[in-house]
Formats: C-alpha cells, sequence, structure tokens
C-alpha cells in the first residue's frame, strides 16, 4: 500500500512536469505562429517533435510508476 | 433562457456534492469497497480468449511447441484457466495468464492470442481498404472517388509534409516503410478504442517490433557522417570527449526506446484513464449496495468518459502521426549530408 501511495506521487510528479513543458511548448509556439503566421506549418511540426520529446521523458516516470504501483 | 442555465448548474453542484458525500462515506468502510484495478489490468493485457461480455468469450487456437512435437488446441480447454489440458506427457495450465507447463519443461509459445487476432483483423481490414484504393488508380485518370478521396489526402500528407520534408531528396525509399508505419499504428489505435477490442498498440511487445524496424534502418542507411558524429563529434574540446562519445552512443539505442515507450505508455494511458472513469460509478457504488450513490456520479462519469474517449480519437491520430515523424527524423538525420 505503501508503495502504492509513492508510485501515484511519481506518476503526478511526472505529470507536472509533462504539463509545465508542453505548456511552454505550445505556449511559445502559438505566440511565435501569431508573429508568422507563413511559417505556422513548419513550427506545428517542430512543436510537436518537441512536445513529444517532452512527453516520452514524462511517460518514461509513468511507466515506472505503474510497474511499482 | 438564463433560468435554465441556473438550473442546470444547480442540478451539476447537487451531483457533485451528493459524489463528495459517497466518497466521504466510503472511505469509513474501506475493506468491502469495489477494486477496479484487476478489472483495468485484465482489459489491459493480452489474453488467450476474446473476452466479449459477461461470460460470452471467442476461443483462439493455441500452438505449443515442445521437445520436437507440436500441441494444438483451442483456448476453450483451459476452460478460463479452470481446467488443465493434458497432451502426451505434458500438463499445461493457465497460472496468472500464462500457460505454464507442470514439470517445467520448456516449451515455445507460438499461440494466436487476442492481441495478434486482432493485428490480423486489423492488418486484413487495411489491406481492404488500400487494395480497393489501388485498382482505382488503375483506372484511366478521373476525379478520386470513395476509398480512394478519403485515402489520397492522408498519404499525400504523410508522404510530403513528412517523410519528404524531414529525409530530404532521397526520401522514395523510405516512403513505403512509414506509410505502412503509420497507418497500422493508426488502425491498431482506433480500433483499440471500439468496446470489446483488443489493445495492440499498447502492447510493449508491437511497439517494440515497430520501434526495432526503425532502429535497423537508421542503423543499416546511416552515411559516414553519422559514424563520425558518434567517435568523434565534430567541434567538441578533446577535453570532453570521455563524456561525449558514451552520450552519443547511449543516443542511438534512447531513441528507438523512447519511440517504444511514447506509443505504449500513450495508448495504455488512455485506456486506463477511460476504465479508472467508469470505475468510479462502482466505487461510488460500493459494488452496487448504494444504488443512488452509483446513479448520482454515473451522468459526471459518462460525461468525463465522452470527453477523454473524443480526445483519445485525437491522441490515435497524433501518436500515429509523432511516430512516424519522429522516426522519419531520425532516419533524416542519418541520411543527411555534412555541409560544414
Amino acid at each position: 500500500m505503501e508503495i502504492n501511495g509513492i508510485a501515484a506521487i511519481g506518476a503526478g510528479l511526472s505529470a507536472i512536469g509533462a504539463g509545465i513543458g508542453i505548456g511552454m511548448i505550445g505556449g511559445k509556439a502559438l505566440e511565435s505562429m501569431a508573429r508568422q503566421p507563413e511559417h505556422s506549418g513548419m513550427i506545428q511540426t517542430n512543436m510537436f517533435i518537441a512536445a513529444a520529446l517532452v512527453e516520452g521523458v514524462a511517460l518514461f516516470g509513468v511507466v515506472v510508476a505503474l510497474m511499482q504501483g | 433562457m438564463n433560468k435554465n442555465i441556473y438550473k442546470l448548474l444547480f442540478a451539476v453542484l447537487l451531483m457533485i456534492i451528493s459524489a463528495i458525500n459517497v466518497f466521504a462515506e466510503n472511505n469509513t468502510k474501506k475493506e468491502k469497497g469495489f477494486n477496479p484495478t484487476p478489472h483495468i489490468l485484465h482489459h489491459i493485457a493480452d489474453s488467450y480468449e476474446w473476452h466479449l461480455w459477461g461470460n460470452v468469450s471467442i476461443p483462439l487456437p493455441v500452438i505449443l511447441y515442445s521437445e520436437g512435437s507440436w500441441d494444438v488446441f483451442m483456448s476453450s480447454a483451459f476452460q478460463h484457466g479452470k481446467s488443465k489440458v493434458i497432451k502426451g506427457d505434458r500438463v499445461y495450465k493457465i497460472d496468472h495468464h500464462h500457460i505454464v507447463e507442470e514439470n517445467n519443461k520448456e516449451f515455445f509459445n507460438f499461440s494466436i492470442t487476442k492481441n495478434v487476432a486482432s493485428m490480423f483483423l486489423s492488418v486484413l481490414l487495411l489491406l481492404i481498404v488500400v487494395f480497393r484504393a489501388v485498382k482505382a488508380y488503375k483506372k484511366p485518370k478521373r476525379a478520386p472517388q470513395g476509398v480512394q478521396s478519403f485515402l489520397e489526402p492522408i498519404i499525400l500528407f504523410v508522404r510530403d509534409d513528412i517523410i519528404k520534408s524531414n529525409i530530404g531528396p532521397k526520401y522514395e525509399k523510405y516512403t513505403m516503410f512509414l506509410l505502412t508505419v503509420f497507418f497500422f499504428i493508426l488502425i491498431n489505435n482506433l480500433l483499440g478504442l471500439t468496446p470489446g477490442a483488443a489493445n495492440v498498440t499498447g502492447n510493449i511487445s508491437v511497439t517494440f517490433v515497430l520501434s526495432l524496424f526503425t532502429f535497423v534502418i537508421i542503423t543499416v542507411s546511416a552515411n559516414k557522417g553519422y559514424w563520425k558524429h558518434l567517435v568523434k563529434p565534430p567541434g567538441t574540446p578533446i577535453a570532453l570527449l570521455p563524456i561525449m562519445i558514451p552520450i552519443e552512443i547511449f543516443g542511438v539505442f534512447t531513441k528507438p526506446f523512447a519511440l517504444m515507450i511514447r506509443l505504449f505508455a500513450n495508448i495504455t494511458a488512455g485506456h486506463i484513464i477511460i476504465f479508472s472513469l467508469i470505475s468510479l460509478i462502482f466505487v461510488a457504488s460500493n459494488n452496487g449496495i448504494n444504488a443512488v450513490a452509483g446513479w448520482s456520479v454515473a451522468p459526471i462519469s459518462v460525461a468525463f468518459v465522452l470527453f477523454i474517449f473524443l480526445i483519445e480519437i485525437l491522441v490515435a491520430f497524433l501518436q500515429a502521426y509523432i511516430f512516424t515523424l519522429l522516426s522519419a527524423v531520425f532516419i533524416g538525420l542519418a541520411v543527411k549530408e555534412e555541409n560544414h
């Protein structure tokens, strides 16, 4: 039961990290798209790549928590 | 108009308050409560029979190879894990969702499990859809119609926006693999969302093989510049080389590993969230004892499930896109010409 609780906290922490990261990426991407709408396709692709990388690291945390919980 | 909104808000508030009360009540008698974990894990995991509802399930063939002999039988012979199957001197039984031999004999398992059967189904569907579109292109040129007009924009999008823009001029060799991966992941993600279906892309073996393909293609098609970056990253001070070289070599393996974990965890997490939200009803109603609490939580829970379901459809497309995109980016890094 104790392990379960700690695993849940770990999953929550990795969710916080991913939330901050993806939020910043999305916000900055929107900002730059508003400034230069003609480059929005390229910005979107790069946004997805960066978001996927951030999310991948966060999911490592979730998977470890899942295995422990 | 306004009055109606207030009424609706009031009703939602009442529901939330009753739900909170139910949770407070539930904490006092926790031992008897409903535990959703085994149900969720049962749904996520692979199995030897295709469970549909209640006691209805489709038996699937079990194919085992042991010491030169093949044992083939339907999984219904296990009677949902209650009975053993005796073939010659080998006794098979199901222990925690896995087939084991009672005398600890070694055997290879080639069974058509739920995931494998679902994969066959999705491949069959994909072949039917794609070959119908292919047939349409053999006719003289005309405006696309039917399946063709559905597939053409997707294929063009994947080819132009993902493959061509990331790999560069030598993209044509890789279009076959990347398009196949895209449609395979997409159809399995979408089929996984239908009720009663298997969780194929949420199985780590499936995503492992997919990322292994990417890894092999990167390694095989990498040019001189890629290998030079590994052993001697250009522009790095010599003092940093002992740190940089292990990091670069480590990076070769973390890229496909991250691809594997990303797809697996995204799809599995989506399934777990949907199941947890549905389980809230049974947790609140204390496994059917407190029906009023269950009914009052149900609308909130169903609304959330609907919301998550719509997000999951987005995620199904997004993950197929991301897997293809990152594969293309990694292949592009490996094959691009040095110009510095």
